[in-house]
């Protein structure tokens, strides 16, 4: 068994501690961080609730260990809010209703956090592919899907509009479902 | 589930690393993308106790065409092959296979040299490989060798012919003919499970259209990954037809081992390898011959 020092760095702020080699990422960031907005859903790096990323790449953080993230930028749910106001996805899952129980959502913003960065304007179809590594047992998907869509709409149209406007066109969108 | 304990170095040279094995030998495991192995710790089916994290080495990750042969890093991870132009373009067939790899998020991580170094029968590369023809670099203690696929893996699940203290660290794969395709088709239960059945195929044709090179790779239907040899054989000097194609599909069924698990009865997997064997070769022979 051998200890290791590490420096990660985590939406924003720096981290640093001694870790056991077999310490995995999602038990660091959990108990170790105190940062529990990050799930474990079935340990077998199936479902994809502990879904982070690690220097902007989705990432199952139930299949890495601690040790390996040295040195590494990492993104949890944790830091998609800014300033009190919450990240055009989370506004979505919450205006499409794209959660019942909550448990899969941290995974599934952050896959859909991924998929947005490298694909701004998806397709329905991708947008699936995309989040198919991550399992929601209580809404078939359907709401997830329209709160990424209603993501991107939202993501593109703010380069453009003001925040007034921005406001107004998630009013129209959310009276619209 | 936590793993049991073990030390962890990082390996900062692919010499480092081969030094490390040496130093550590049988109890020492290379941990490349992590997304086979590091399930096989928690479930404490593995338990070695040194682990060589290789995904510091700078240089592993490349996908590159030179002279008439695709060289793929061994640390190149699976969602460079999904979005490869150069991979899309003039090998549709490793697209076919990286992309029914596991899940998106698994494949940020999962490497090509790591998925054929497993040698588990149920991963997509070792069929796809041995349909291609291809060879992988293995780097010891006294230089490199290269070694064809088809005396890569042996005849145990699990198991391949590099030695203790070698390192996987490139694939070649044959760059295309002007007529030439292969595809790569499994039938699974959800998207991240194994194979219930996979079947590569892939083609080289004269300008007469009769074969002139056949693979035949299959995926999780025996203890090890499958090369259909006597499919192949017959293929040669044949044309691709409705007939040719259904006799070759019959004979790379016969060729599968499956055995009956939660996937299906062996019967069954038999069965689906005919019929992914003729889709195969039916799309192999569409790309090979100017169509998708």
């Amino acid at each position: 068994m051998s200890t290791h020092h590490i420096h990660v760095t985590i939406n924003g702020t720096a981290y640093e501690g001694d870790v056991d080699s077999r310490m995995l990422l999602v038990h660091w960031i959990r108990d170790g961080l105190q940062l529990t907005g990050t799930h474990i859903g079935c340990d077998t790096t199936s479902c994809g609730a502990c879904t982070i990323l690690v220097d902007g790449k989705a990432t199952k953080s139930c299949t890495m260990f601690a040790v390996q993230a040295n040195g590494r930028q990492i993104m949890t749910v944790e830091g998609m809010e800014q300033g009190g106001k919450l990240h055009p996805l989370q506004e979505g899952f919450h205006e499409k209703h794209a959660l019942q129980c909550g448990y899969c959502t941290p995974g599934m913003l952050m896959a859909g956090l991924a998929l947005l960065q490298r694909n701004p304007n998806p397709s329905e179809h991708e947008i699936r592919v995309g989040i198919s590594g991550n399992l929601c047992r209580c809404t078939g998907y359907v709401n997830i899907v329209k709160a990424i869509q209603y993501a991107a709409e939202k993501m593109q149209d703010s380069e453009e509009l003001s925040v007034p406007a921005q406001v107004a066109l998630a009013r129209e969108a959310s009276n619209g479902d | 589930m936590i793993p049991g304990s073990f030390d962890y170095v990082v390996a900062s040279s692919i010499s480092d690393a081969v030094s490390l094995l040496q130093q550590h030998g049988d109890e020492a495991k290379i941990l490349a993308g992590g997304q086979s192995l590091i399930p096989l710790l928690r479930f404490r089916l593995a338990s070695p106790s040194v682990l060589i994290d290789i995904n510091r080495i700078d240089g592993m990750e490349y996908i590159q065409e030179t002279d008439n042969v695709l060289h793929i890093g061994a640390m190149t991870r699976e969602a460079e092959l999904d979005n490869s132009d150069l991979i899309r373009e003039r090998y549709p067939i490793l697209l076919d296979t990286s992309s029914l790899i596991a899940d998106p998020v698994v494949r940020n991580w999962a490497t090509v040299g790591g998925n054929l170094a497993h040698a588990d029968p149920g991963n997509n590369h070792p069929a796809t490989m041995l349909a291609l023809g291809a060879s992988v670099v293995a780097v010891g203690p006294d230089g490199e060798r290269v070694i064809p696929i088809d005396e890569f893996f042996t005849d145990n699940s699990f198991e391949t012919t590099l030695h203790p203290n070698e390192i996987l660290t490139e694939i070649r794969v044959p760059a295309p003919t002007d007529r030439s395709g292969g595809a790569y088709i499994q039938l699974e239960r959800k998207v991240g499970d194994y194979a219930i059945a996979g079947v590569a195929a892939y083609v080289r044709l004269n300008d007469a259209g009769q074969v002139t090179y056949a693979g035949i790779g299959l995926t999780n239907v025996g203890p090890t990954p499958i090369k259909a040899r006597n499919a192949e054989q017959f293929l040669l000097g044949k044309a691709l037809d409705d007939a040719s194609i259904h006799q070759v599909a019959d004979m790379a069924a016969a060729a599968s081992q499956p055995t009956s698990d939660t996937r299906g009865p062996a019967e069954y997997k038999r069965a689906m390898v005919r019929t992914l064997a003729v889709r195969a070769l039916q799309k192999a022979l569409g790309r090979a011959t100017g169509g998708e």
